[in-house]
């Protein structure tokens, strides 16, 4: 059996590999075979696994990318994700990528569909709405006809319409994903020491250019070794992680949390791997019960409208609740209108609710970890003063 | 995002001249009175954005229509909003995002005090028309949380791929129909009444028609208007609270009337030192302008004969110039259509056809980009816009970088050097077509 450093190894280097080698060895091994991107928060994964593509999870750059062309895109004002993302695509690191998908997040991600639509114009690119209205008859009715187009679409990519069963057998698949990643999520809050936050960050990117079988073998892999083992546990706090559900933080900024006496207990990194919260039903209508997973069982997020003034931020709450966190650490990507803008209305419900917080900014190549080292350490001295008192 | 709702600042003469002048100061102080004078007259308010403005419906409800981005152009004008933009920031606001936004958190905080000096009331309703801008949601859910008011939202699909389905048009009449009118009744007390919304709409398309005639005089060489600076202007009524009234339909008679007018004596644009004098180049502008230093940007342009022949900036409120009018005949449907075609809902490739058919039909010089900081909408894809409209239409594009409403991003002398070289490069650029010629 593999262990935990086995695994982390493998993850490390998948995380590590700017040109997306796995993804580019699994097109090669069969003829025919696409690939699909995607970027953050959400996409129906299923649909494009459905079409025997895989789903690539794109999310810029990273600290080791060199921005050389993509900085002539964006205006030092705009964060680094798109600049990086252009990056990739205009060096040919996403030559194999026959199509890509721009989900409903913010104006950067929705104008740069645009632009991949102008600069790569091969590929087949989708700006990938969702609904803000929640009522099955209004908001479901327009998903299902958004799905059903975006399934059209990869079925006549793909040269052969998906069926009902294809869509029903990748539903299980990601299903089954998706209840190891809260499986996981829910170790990690229990022994946190168990699982640091920067191996569950890895193991999910992991999932970003495996195949969803390969990943679902890799997280239970992960889960059993882990259990298996024992590990040092510190006098860290718990802390919960928010903000980073797009532009993606450094990992050591991840590493540095935990260094500096955080343990990251949950948090909205890469929400696609459990945007949906409960299980898809198989049986039934496929595109049916996608949409309604969404506009019933879904993640809370700053793209998402909230209608009910009272629900607004309560997933915060409840995220500290049911993993015992004692405080909350708001990481925005700088320029990030939806989490910048949504933090002060977040930190007002945790003051309400008596939870404890910091907040900073990072960009996805910010090198000095220092400040944020000490902001982390002092909070999470102030919280055993606390707990202490 | 928008338009803007004072009069320019003219010589007495130019004034007593500009019937439309007159007419839209009175609108506009007419109406901020209704504003403020809400709480005492009991007139139920109704805040809401400018791009996807239904004032068609909220008219129906008797609601009267306060639109914040017009209160935060107000405060920029009159050079407030660089305060409240620090006050918003002082009670935990990012200095990074849309300053539209701190502007008017900054303003609740400082006593919500309007352009007449009285406090502006408390909204009965937010009404989210959520087209063209993804901050509007987080601009409203802040407004929400101080004003603990009821709240809509009316979702508009985005033009990716560049057309309207009916599956979009479909899903936005069912969300009128089954949320924001039963929503809006209970709120109002009024009942909806569908022919009082086709009369309405019938009145907008009036005024439109001749807001698109003026817009298009400025094809004319040299061209009567500044379709950018006063532009602004010229959008103010439809933009604003007064699309579907009598008043509109008044406004653009005469405004279009003068325009003629001058269009007639070969008269180019007036400006706030008066008239302008001869007209040596020809913009197309794209992005919103700069109000915290709003005369002194506009200054730079007409005094070396710049004039702007089309913008895109007066397009957020509604694209009208290609055909689009409010159609009384299906209501409902027309203002979903409304709300989809509004210039920021549109996909890249649409708004860099759109500024290339108007470097061609205006005969413009080239493309200028106003860079807003605060806006990701506008901002984000613009440099990318600007290559490819160059490249189309072969006429040299030049970027500036300003912010709405925050002083802090406004270096004159940045502009005012890129504005020189950049009329030194049409210059230049002529000189070769004359030369190769
Ligand atoms: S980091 Fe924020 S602003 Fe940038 S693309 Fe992502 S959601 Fe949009
Ligand atoms: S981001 Fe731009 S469009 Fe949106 S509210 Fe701010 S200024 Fe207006």
């Amino acid at each position: 059996m593999p262990t935990t450093a086995d695994i982390v190894a493998r993850a490390t280097q998948l995380f590590d590999d700017l040109n997306f080698s796995a993804a580019r060895e699994w097109k090669a091994a069969k003829s025919g075979r696409k690939v699909v991107g995607f970027m953050p928060i959400y996409v129906p994964r299923e649909i494009i696994h459905a079409a025997d593509m895989l789903p690539l999870g794109i999310v810029g750059g990273g600290d080791q990318l060199e921005v050389i062309h993509g900085d002539a895109y964006y205006q030092s004002y705009i964060c680094r994700i798109p600049r990086s993302t252009i990056e990739l695509g205009v060096s040919g690191r996403l030559d194999f990528v026959e199509g890509m998908l721009f989900p409903s997040i913010c104006d950067v991600i929705r104008n740069l569909s645009g632009m991949w639509k102008l600069m790569f114009p091969g590929v087949y690119s989708r700006y990938f709405d969702v609904p803000q209205n929640y009522r099955d008859d209004i908001g479901g009715n327009y998903y299902i006809n958004e799905l059903a187009e975006l399934r059209e679409d990869l079925g006549k990519l793909r040269g052969k319409p998906i069926t009902d069963d294809e869509l029903r057998n990748s539903i299980k698949l990601y299903n089954e994903n998706r209840r190891l990643v809260r499986e996981l999520y829910a170790f990690r809050a229990e022994k946190p020491w168990q699982a640091p936050a920067a191996e569950v960050y890895l193991l999910l990117r992991a999932g970003f250019v495996l195949p969803v079988e390969q990943h679902t073998e890799m997280l239970r892999d992960y889960l059993a070794a882990a259990r298996a083992e024992e590990r040092p546990k510190r006098d860290n706090c718990r802390v919960v992680l928010t903000g980073v559900f797009c532009e993606q933080p450094p990992l050591n900024l991840i590493k540095s949390l935990e260094l500096a006496g955080c343990y990251v207990v949950d948090d909205d990194l890469l929400l696609v791997t459990r945007w949906l919260t409960a299980e898809v039903p198989v049986d039934g209508d496929p595109m049916k019960n996608l949409a309604l997973a969404f506009l019933h069982h879904s993640e809370s997020t700053a793209a998402k409208y909230e209608p009910d003034q009272k629900e607004k931020g309560q997933h915060l709450v409840r995220a500290v609740k049911r993993t015992g966190a004692e405080g909350v650490i708001f990481a925005c990507p700088s320029f990030c209108d939806p989490a910048l803008l949504d933090r002060p209305i977040l930190q007002h419900v945790l003051k309400d609710a008596g939870i404890p917080y910091i907040a900073f900014k990072y960009a996805e190549n910010s090198g000095q970890m220092q400040p944020i080292r000490e902001q982390a350490g002092t909070f999470a001295d102030s919280i055993k003063l606390w707990s202490g008192t | 995002m928008t338009t803007v709702i004072v009069t320019p600042k003219v010589a007495a003469k130019e004034i007593e001249k500009d019937a439309s002048m007159v007419k839209q100061k009175e609108m506009m102080a007419a109406h901020y009175d209704r504003l403020t004078n809400a709480p005492k007259t009991g007139e139920k308010v109704c805040n809401t954005f400018v791009p996807g403005n239904l004032n068609e419906l909220i008219m129906c409800f008797d609601l009267a229509n306060n639109l914040p981005e017009v209160n935060a152009i107000q405060s920029g004008l009159r050079r407030q909003s660089g305060a409240y933009v620090l006050e918003a920031e002082k009670i935990g606001h990012s200095e990074d995002v849309c300053t539209y936004v701190k502007s008017d958190i900054g303003m609740m905080a400082k006593g919500n005090i309007g352009p007449n000096g009285k406090r502006m009331p408390d909204p009965d309703v937010l009404l989210l028309s959520y087209t063209g801008c993804f901050t509007f949601m987080k601009w409203f859910e802040l407004l929400r949380e101080q004003y603990k008011c009821e709240t809509i939202m009316l979702h508009t699909p985005y033009m990716g791929d560049g057309k309207i389905t009916p599956n979009m048009i479909e899903y936005m009449v069912k969300q009128l129909k089954e949320e924001v009118i039963p929503k809006l009744e209970r709120i109002s007390g009024v009942k909806f009444d569908i022919d009082r919304l086709r009369e309405y709409l019938k009145k907008s398309a009036k005024a439109e028609d001749n807001l698109v005639r003026v817009l298009q005089t400025a094809k004319n060489k040299p061209s009567p208007i500044d379709a950018y600076f006063g532009g602004i202007y010229y959008i103010g009524p439809i933009f604003g609270a007064f699309r579907g009234t009598d008043d509109a339909i008044e406004y653009y008679n005469f405004l279009l009337a003068e325009v003629e007018d001058r269009l007639a004596k070969g008269q180019g644009p007036v400006t706030p030192d008066g008239d302008m004098g001869k007209e040596k180049y020809r913009l197309v502008v794209e992005g919103p302008p700069n109000y915290t230093n709003f005369r002194q940007f506009w200054k730079m342009f007409y005094d070396e004969g710049a004039v702007v022949v089309a913008s895109s900036y007066t397009k957020v409120g509604g694209v009208y110039d290609f055909g689009f009018r409010h159609d009384p005949s299906k209501p409902l449907e027309t203002l979903a259509e409304y709300c989809l075609g509004v210039y920021t809902n549109r996909n890249l490739p649409m708004r860099i056809e759109m500024l290339t058919n108007y470097i061609n039909e205006y005969q413009a010089d080239g493309l200028l980009i106003n860079s807003i900081k605060s806006c990701n909408s506008f901002s984000a894809g613009q440099l990318l816009i600007m290559r490819e409209v160059e490249k189309r239409t072969g006429k040299p594009a030049a970027f500036v970088e300003s912010d709405l409403v925050d002083p802090r991003y406004f270096s004159a002398a940045n502009i005012k050097n890129r504005l020189e070289s950049y009329f030194q490069m049409i210059e230049q650029k002529r000189a070769g077509t004359r030369d190769a010629a």
